[in-house]
């Protein structure tokens, strides 16, 4: 079981991912985190079960696509298939400032300490990690360092600002 | 130059635990080959064909004397004696040891230094013109701004994954030295009508594979404004730029595809959401980092006259010339130290040749030193009656060498001697050639040409943009060369031109030797190389060279 790391804590997992839209009967039951392409198809009958719901974004599917009701959404996944693709940290940064998404912020997919830090900063809370993974380590990495220079979600007033 | 403070300290330090910790991990089987790769690239370091090799940033070229002999200390201590300077500004060394690298870098971050995006798909270490601040034809010295942009990018949470790398160029004077155009961004200095200074903004140049000129997509951009700008254009790359395949996954590649007015356009959308956002420069913080390049102390009672050697020591005198530059201070000069003496790789300097520049720096330079584009280092502030003794000293240890703007000036990587990605060896053609023209009065019968030479298509040795251009190809397993004509930067940026079917090793040292006969042939009197090739272009030399050797 991947391992869920949430506000900088160890937490329990109270979603349910549905990984693919190709969806064979009806909807499992629990909060549900669905692909972007279910969440195009079925986004009313999604938002009218009494169960949370989310959606999560593939590396090449923009937070835009998501649509006027974002807000109604409790998380957002962003997947990331190789830690280096980057992508997932300009949809993070998009999210927070521009879409003012305030609900949970998820990295999915290959997610190590050595990439938390910065996600943090894009505007990440949560972080799903592989069963492998020492979570203690990862909390760690998520303050690796004090401060930094530029402007991003957990410190939009750059180092220069602050320290003049 | 520019001194931390402690919150840049704690930062360079932090991330010295951090890659120690990481390499501590690869060591002991925690984490893979693949997963460590990224991670130390960020951190400068390459594994390559002998050893690793460690590539330690030196922002905008910019170094201390102090920091050059930490630099000849590491070499010593860690390496073999030596190090080399990179077509970017930067320092490799060729043979630490991976388990060495964290504590090369903490002794490194006691002066001032990190190897912190020296390489890997990010953002890189940021070049400038290694003549600013001294340089006549200055607009506004480059090195602020290339420092605000060094800061902004250290460690961006947004762009440490991007497509691929992405190098940046602050261009400050009017005769280009930074080959801004062939940059991912170009940022060139520029006054508007009010005679304000500002920002012209180029992107998608590049070298590499597929050889681009950077298109403008901005005129003029208010200095208040650089960073949001700059991060506009990276936050529509990092979204949008390749990722399927390396060889298209550069800033060129994405913007030749949308159109440059279409990515402009796509800039400006974004642009205008960052726009006045905290990242707006201030002019407290303008002012704060370029009080940290002000003019040194000069010698307000200097001697303005030419030194009095220059006419009775011939070869003094040839050196001043051709290694001199002229200085904005009356009374001074700028001296560029050639690393290009025969028979050494080009741009290698030792570790007994690193201390001996320091020295002369405290002595003669306010303890300021450059690296150049062209491998070679700089001291920019010197008083002309010193020049002598600097030249007798650099003499006495191989480093006087009056072959600078000449032929024998050449850029080289280090190809297949040492780099893995090499299809081909450098080094011994750029020697072969020095050999043959490596008499004074020859250097001087010739006078100012460009001779570039990269072992592969990733042109680190930036041959694209020699006005001779030599690349190492890999045919059948066997090493060739491939000529190219015409290359340059500024006002005359251009891509050169490739002569034919390439060469092998033996044949490209008698090819270059055609090529500077058939220029003799044809200039008119005081015609320097370059023109000549642009009056007659490439197909005298085409004409001549097959026709002999085909």
């Amino acid at each position: 079981m991947p391992k869920l790391i949430k506000d900088g804590a160890i937490a329990n997992d109270e979603w349910v991912l549905i990984e693919s839209a190709e969806v064979e009967g009806a909807l499992p039951s629990g909060n549900l985190i669905v692909p972007l392409a279910l969440w195009a198809a079925q986004q009313e009958q999604l938002l009218a079960r009494d169960e949370e719901v989310g959606v999560w974004l593939q590396s090449d599917e923009s937070p835009d696509k998501i649509g006027d009701r974002l807000r109604e959404l409790a998380l957002v996944a962003i997947n990331f298939p190789a830690f280096t693709d980057g992508r997932g940290f300009s949809y993070a940064q998009l999210l927070r400032s521009r879409l003012n998404f305030t609900g949970e912020l998820r990295a999915i997919g290959d997610v190590g300490k050595d990439q938390m830090f910065f996600m943090q900063r894009c505007g990440f809370d949560s972080y799903l990690i592989a069963d492998d993974k020492d979570t203690d380590q990862a909390i760690a990495a998520l303050s690796s360092f004090t401060d930094t220079y530029q402007s991003a979600q957990d410190q939009p007033v750059p180092a220069f600002r602050r320290n003049a | 130059m520019y001194q931390y403070n402690e919150f840049d300290r704690q930062l360079v330090k932090e991330r010295v635990d951090q890659f120690r910790d990481q390499t501590q991990r690869f060591l002991d089987g925690n984490l893979s080959e693949g997963e460590f790769l990224p991670l130390r690239l960020q951190n400068g370091l390459y594994i390559q064909r002998m050893a690793p090799l460690l590539r330690i940033a030196i922002p905008y070229g910019t170094l201390s004397a102090t920091q050059l002999r930490t630099l000849a200390d590491v070499s010593r201590k860690y390496d073999k004696g030596y190090g080399h300077i990179s077509t970017r500004q930067n320092f490799q060394l060729n043979w630490p040891a991976l388990e060495d690298v964290p504590d090369i870098l903490a002794e490194l971050a006691e002066v001032e230094m990190h190897a912190i995006q020296t390489s890997g798909s990010c953002i890189r270490s940021i070049t400038a013109d290694p003549f600013s601040g001294v340089a006549t034809d200055e607009i506004e010295d480059a090195r602020p701004y290339a420092e605000i942009l060094r800061q902004w990018s250290t460690l961006h949470p947004e762009f440490a994954f991007l497509p691929r790398k992405f190098k940046i160029a602050v261009c400050g004077s009017e005769n280009d030295r930074t080959a801004v155009h062939f940059h991912d961004i170009g940022v060139i200095m520029a006054k508007n009508e009010q005679g304000e200074t500002g920002f012209e903004i180029l992107v998608g140049g590049g070298l590499g594979r597929t050889p681009v000129i950077g298109t403008s997509i901005r005129k003029f951009l208010p200095k208040q404004h650089l960073l949001t700008y700059v991060e506009a254009i990276l936050r529509i790359y990092n979204q949008l730029g390749r990722r399927d395949n390396k060889c298209k996954a550069r800033i060129k590649i994405l913007v030749r595809a949308l159109g440059a007015d279409t990515f402009a356009e796509m800039v400006e959308e974004e642009w205008q959401h960052l726009k006045d956002s905290p990242s707006t420069l201030t002019d407290n913080e303008i002012s704060r980092v370029c009080a940290f390049f002000e003019e040194p102390d000069y010698n307000s009672k200097v001697n303005t006259s030419e030194p009095s050697q220059l006419t009775e020591n011939k070869e003094f005198s040839r050196w001043y010339t051709n290694n001199t530059r002229s200085h904005k201070q009356p009374g001074y000069r700028s001296v560029v130290i050639s690393l290009k003496g025969t028979g050494t790789p080009p741009g290698d300097v030792s570790d007994t040749q690193m201390e001996l520049i320091a020295d002369l720096a405290e002595k003669f330079s306010f303890s300021e030193l450059r690296t150049s584009r062209e491998q070679n280092l700089i001291l920019p502030y010197v008083e002309k009656a010193q020049l002598f003794e600097i030249w007798q000293a650099l003499g006495g240890s191989g480093m006087a060498t009056a072959n600078i703007g000449t032929i024998n000036d050449i850029t080289c990587c280090p190809g297949g001697d040492y780099c893995s990605l090499a299809n081909a060896k450098s080094i011994p053609i750029a020697e072969e050639i020095q050999r043959i023209f490596e008499a004074p009065d020859t250097l001087d019968e010739l006078g100012d040409i460009d001779l570039k030479v990269s072992g592969c298509m990733n042109a680190c040795g930036h041959h694209h943009i020699g006005q001779i251009g030599i690349l190492g190809v890999d045919k059948k397993g066997k090493e060739f060369y491939q000529v190219s004509l015409g290359g340059g930067v500024g006002d005359n940026a251009a891509v050169a031109k490739i002569l034919g079917p390439s060469f092998s090793q033996a044949e490209v040292p008698g090819v270059i030797k055609q090529i500077t006969d058939i220029y003799l042939d044809k200039k008119t009197p005081d015609e320097k190389f370059t023109d000549t090739l642009a009056r007659i272009g490439v197909q005298p030399f085409k004409e001549k060279i097959y026709a002999k050797t085909h």
